[in-house]
């Protein structure tokens, strides 16, 4: 049996929940056997729709208002237990990497997490994970009976849904966080960077925050989020939530699109799992060209509001 | 107060990755090891609090006498006293078994470790040192104050923060924003010399087992030469990221 976190924020399904329930039902097909998601605490669609993604059954937990770890391991682990299963998927979201080391030790289970593919072998589970910052690729094999898999979030795309609904049934539990979770202040409006398929990026080269306009502009025609380099963010230009690289944040979307940043080892140890990497930049000899699969010569303040209206007049 | 700040000697964030014949461990071979980033953030932090609130800071690692280099540093940077695990280290629950068997009943306030390492990039083991010792435990910890027993908390969350209020002894995996950059401290002269009769204790290990192995490593494939597109011709961009790349 395969277990999935179906992870909720704000009582609905985070686009990497039905990628980790994808992941685990293939699993589960691959071994004969049958994926089971949890839902832990308030979901306002219903959750037997998860049978779109695969699931055959889902287990929908109530007494919890907001993720906490410890009770969430907990929960899920006296699950694993019940149903014996020999896998649990996450995916690697803030919450997921939170409860991925906390489940392992509850449930007695190895953990192999940063996961990019599907395993290659069930016995014993081999799967392909990413390690030193994108520059090495590790095969890892478990031998505990339950592993813990982590899932890259958007490493392994969403295919469409069926019409397929799951099997459900509804528990109430005694929680028992260790924690008290508190208010979560949450940009509103913006695309959360770890999920985001595409995401818009820029640097010094901007010259000033007040130009921001011109990154945002693009992004919003792209439906993607916006981030920005290590120095923008210390300066203040931007808020450091938008920071990614090694000590931001780490995205792994489909487009990611850099403007005026000359790629930083620290920056790229952030993005280069991104699939199609764009980088505009008026210096042709900047680092960041190397990365590339795309380049822009050329000025920022020149190219991107021709570079929106082109993508504009292409979607539309 | 006492605090416990877990440290992983890691190849430095510039270092060119390569693998031994066969892909079967790092090879060492011309990389500079540093203290894991997430740990000096960490690091940093314990110092502060240890400044505000007195007490005592010891680093612990685990690996073979290699590490010691990177202990030192962590004891100039200001730490009290290190420990040494003494072992080769290959999967994460043996790594939080064997931090939990050391730090059991030494009466830590607060264990803090760097949400991941960047080499293996793991992030198992903080959480899963915390439920081993039966802890609460706090990820991408950006955030800690301290009042009495009462530790307050923010952590990241995708697209923003939050806040969590807990008791001590809490288990938390920091990045920056527990301190800032320009906070980070580079060991003095004094520091250094210090450093040198600080005790660094090593012990042996105590059995926890690996539950994973590493079969092999490889490099990622290399990546194909940039396509520049002239900045005059961008529908021509719009078109490979659409046809080629299919990405919109």
């Amino acid at each position: 049996m395969v277990l999935i976190f179906a992870e909720t924020w704000n009582g609905a399904f985070k686009k990497s929940t039905f990628e980790a329930v994808q992941y685990g039902a293939a699993c589960a097909q691959a071994q004969n056997s049958e994926a089971v998601a949890v839902v832990l605490g308030p979901c306002t669609p219903p959750v037997e729709s998860l049978g779109a993604h695969g699931a055959s059954k889902v287990i929908h937990l109530h007494g919890s208002e907001r993720f906490e770890p410890s009770s969430f391991a907990q929960a899920l682990s006296d699950i694993a237990r019940e149903l014996h299963v020999s896998q649990i998927v996450l995916s690697g979201t803030s919450n997921g990497k939170s409860l991925a080391g906390v489940l392992a030790a509850t449930s007695g289970a190895a953990a192999i997490s940063n996961v990019t593919a599907l395993p290659s072998s069930y016995s014993p589970l081999t799967v392909e994970r990413s390690a030193f910052s994108s520059k090495g690729i590790e095969q890892c094999a478990s031998t505990a009976a339950c592993t813990v898999l982590v899932l890259i979030p958007n490493a392994l795309g969403l295919k469409p849904g069926s019409e397929a609904t799951a099997a459900f049934e509804d528990r109430q539990i005694n929680w028992t966080p260790k924690s008290q979770v508190g208010e979560a202040q949450v940009a509103s409006g913006k695309i959360p960077l770890p999920e985001a398929e595409r995401v818009v990026s820029a640097g010094r080269g901007m010259k000033a925050a007040e130009n921001w306009n011109l990154v945002e502009e693009l992004a919003a025609v792209l439906n993607a989020g916006t981030a920005c380099s290590k120095p923008v963010s210390d300066i203040g230009w931007r808020p450091h939530s938008e920071h990614v690289g090694q000590t931001g944040i780490q995205i792994n979307p489909q487009l990611y699109i850099a403007i005026g940043i000359s790629g930083a080892i620290q920056h790229l140890a952030g993005v280069s799992g991104s699939k199609t990497i764009v980088v505009i930049n008026n210096d042709p000899d900047a680092p960041f060209f190397k990365a590339a699969d795309y380049g822009i010569v050329g000025d920022a303040f020149d190219v991107l509001p021709r570079l929106t209206a082109a993508f504009k007049a292409h979607l539309n | 107060m006492k605090i416990l700040v877990c440290i992983s000697h890691v190849p430095d964030t510039t270092a060119k990755i390569n693998f031994t014949a066969g892909g079967a461990a790092l090879d060492p071979n011309g990389v500079q090891f540093v203290i894991n980033p997430y740990d000096e953030f960490g690091l940093t932090k314990a110092l502060h609090l240890k400044e505000k609130h007195g007490g005592q800071v010891t680093v612990v690692t685990y690996g073979d006498a290699s590490v010691e280099a990177t202990l030192r540093k962590a004891l100039a940077i200001g730490a009290d006293d290190a420990v040494r695990i003494d072992g080769i280290p290959s999967d994460p629950m043996q790594v939080a078994g064997e931090l939990a068997a050391y730090a059991k009943g030494q009466g830590f306030d607060l264990i803090i470790c760097g949400q991941e390492s960047i080499d293996y990039n793991g992030g198992i083991v903080p959480g899963a040192l915390a439920a081993i010792l039966d802890l609460p435990y706090v990820n991408a910890c950006i955030g800690l104050e301290v009042n009495g027993r009462n530790a307050e908390l923010l952590r990241e969350i995708d697209g923003g923060k939050e806040q969590i209020t807990t008791l001590l002894p809490v288990v938390i995996g920091g990045k920056k924003g527990l301190v800032e950059e320009s906070e980070l401290r580079i060991p003095n002269m004094r520091g250094i010399m210090t450093a040198r009769s600080k005790p660094l204790a090593v012990t042996a290990l105590s059995g926890s087992p690996a539950l994973t192995s590493a079969n092999s490593f490889t490099k990622p494939a290399a990546k194909a030469a940039v396509q520049l597109i002239d900045s005059s011709n961008l529908d021509e961009l719009v078109r490979r990221l659409h046809e080629e790349a299919k990405v919109i």
